[in-house]
């Protein structure tokens, strides 16, 4: 673990507790991530990786352990959090969504502006900030999410699934505008993801966890120098290593959580 | 087998052709009650109908226009349209600030809507007497009733309004830092808008039904005491005169609010 991480997270556990049965969503969870790094958490579905997205959001507390996200000091928010869909709000034009978060903060309304036209332009919205959500695709609303996360510069990026309900075309396309804004920015993000390829593309590490309990059992770094090609994580032979240790991993994540079913039927 | 020279040419022809079925139908929806009007003329004058008790239209006008002479017409009108309105403003606000409170703050819901539930199905008119009792018989007593038949579709609507709201944004809203005054007027006023319109439209055809009835029953002026008084008297037109006016406001009223709506709801 490194000398001065951006955010620390020590023992977080998180347990759902209803009717005298209880299920450990979260196990043991310590984690450090580095300032402007991007680490993408890669697991089955029920491992719990939304939830400790969550906790890290303040949308949900953990039961016991904690987590620092340490602050550069000025007035910047902590986190921000792209959410999976429906997380831009159909009553608001594209520029009054992207500068929610800013304008929750009571900002000076030139700076808001200012800054909501930067990022309008980043994600190539510029023309579309006078429309309601409703005319935009899927891949546009997400861009609109995006855009609020950045433009509110918060210490932290929290990405939960942003591009799962797009097609493919659509994603790649994403997933470049995304990390040329990151490169940018420099900003730490925590992303998830269910598509190995694009945890191979998008992060410097990639976290694999394992389901009930949700717990983390292995890290897989990826060196691939940037700016990457999407073509990289096919040709480079690391690359390859890199995304069969991940796929043997879900494998038998998935053969277990198979077993354990059939053990008690 | 189409003609392969001009394809444009045969697409406009096509075009040409679904107008032109685009303004019959408007005309057929203009015509319906032209129609309707045109079968009772005929059928009175041919004595197939009693005319005493279904006069027919032209009738109908031409007494239209003797009321609208004598003043008597703008007279109940204009009444019945204040209490309408005013009765209308006095039930949906109070409902609309109520409704949010209980669909935001759980204890205050779990806490009013027994109470709601319970006087919701009383009919506001069979509460006419107590309304009599603690109102007089002026106009603040017609006001009042309209106001609590048109309060309860509205409160409940506004309810259901924000508890329909997606959890997802009150999620970006608490994740962003909303404060409390901007999460209820930017999150879940606007969120809870489309259902709470449609409990005001409802309303709004609740508050006609409900004047016309209470000026029946305790009134001396408006549309409702115009129709019971001319049938008392067995002035037919006059009821007719009446008769057709509420449809007619009802129609104009349910327009203005489908007008609102689209002013109000351009994201949808």
């Amino acid at each position: 673990m490194s000398q001065n991480p951006k955010i620390s997270i020590r023992g977080l556990t998180k347990v759902f507790y209803k009717k005298q049965h209880s299920v450990m969503a979260l196990e043991n969870i310590s984690l450090d991530i580095n300032e402007g790094e991007f680490v993408c958490f890669v697991g089955p579905s029920g491992c719990g990786k939304t939830t400790l997205l969550r906790i890290l959001a303040g949308l949900e507390s953990q039961s016991s352990g904690g987590f620092t996200i340490k602050k550069s000091g000025q007035q910047r928010p902590s986190q921000s959090m792209v959410f999976q869909e429906k997380g831009v709000f159909p009553w608001m034009t594209v520029a009054e969504n992207i500068a929610f978060g800013l304008n929750m903060r009571q900002l000076p309304q030139s700076y808001v502006k200012e800054r909501t036209n930067y990022f309008l332009v980043k994600t190539g919205l510029s023309k579309f900030a006078d429309m309601y959500p409703k005319e935009l695709s899927g891949g546009m609303k997400q861009r609109v999410s995006i855009a609020r996360a950045f433009a509110n510069d918060p210490e932290i990026l929290l990405m939960d699934e942003p591009f799962g309900a797009l097609d493919e075309q659509n994603r790649f396309i994403l997933q470049e505008e995304l990390l040329s804004i990151w490169t940018e920015t420099k900003k730490t993000i925590l992303f998830i993801t269910h598509s190995i390829d694009e945890a191979l593309y998008l992060s410097d590490r990639v976290v694999l966890m394992s389901a009930q309990p949700g717990k983390i059992v292995d890290e897989v770094e990826i060196k691939l120098p940037r700016p990457r090609k999407l073509h990289d994580i096919r040709s480079h032979p690391e690359m390859t290593v890199a995304f069969l240790q991940i796929w043997r991993h879900l494998q038998g994540e998935v053969q277990n959580a198979r077993q354990e079913d059939e053990r008690r039927m | 087998m189409k003609k392969i020279q001009n394809p444009v040419e045969n697409e406009k022809k096509e075009w040409q052709k679904q107008k032109k079925q685009q303004t019959r139908k408007t005309w057929l929806t203009i015509f319906s009650p032209v129609f309707l009007l045109l079968i009772w003329q005929i059928l009175a004058q041919l004595n197939f109908i009693d005319a005493r008790f279904f006069p027919p239209p032209t009738a109908i006008i031409s007494t239209f226009q003797e009321l609208l002479i004598s003043g008597e017409l703008v007279h109940h009108v204009s009444i019945s349209l204040f209490r309408i309105f005013a009765g209308f403003f006095l039930g949906v606000l109070p409902g609309v600030f109520l409704g949010l409170c209980m669909g935001l703050y759980a204890p205050i819901r779990h806490f009013l809507s027994p109470i709601v539930m319970a006087l919701m199905p009383i009919p506001t008119l069979a509460l006419l007497p107590i309304i009599l009792i603690l109102f007089g018989i002026g106009e603040v007593s017609k006001i009042v009733t309209i106001a609590g038949s048109v309060f309860f579709p509205v409160v409940i609507n506004t309810v259901a309004g924000v508890m329909s709201i997606d959890s997802t944004y009150l999620d970006v809203a608490k994740n962003y830092g909303a404060s409390r005054k901007d999460f209820f007027f930017q999150v879940a006023f606007p969120g809870a808008l489309p259902v709470m319109l449609e409990g005001i439209q409802m309303g709004q055809a609740i508050a006609l039904l409900t004047i016309v009835a209470a000026e029946m029953m305790g009134a001396r002026s408006g549309i409702g005491y115009l129709i019971w008084s001319s049938y008392s008297a067995f002035l037919l037109k006059e009821m007719f005169v009446g008769l057709i006016l509420i449809s007619f406001f009802g129609y104009i009223f349910s327009l203005m609010l489908k007008m609102l709506e689209r002013k109000l709801l351009p994201w949808r």
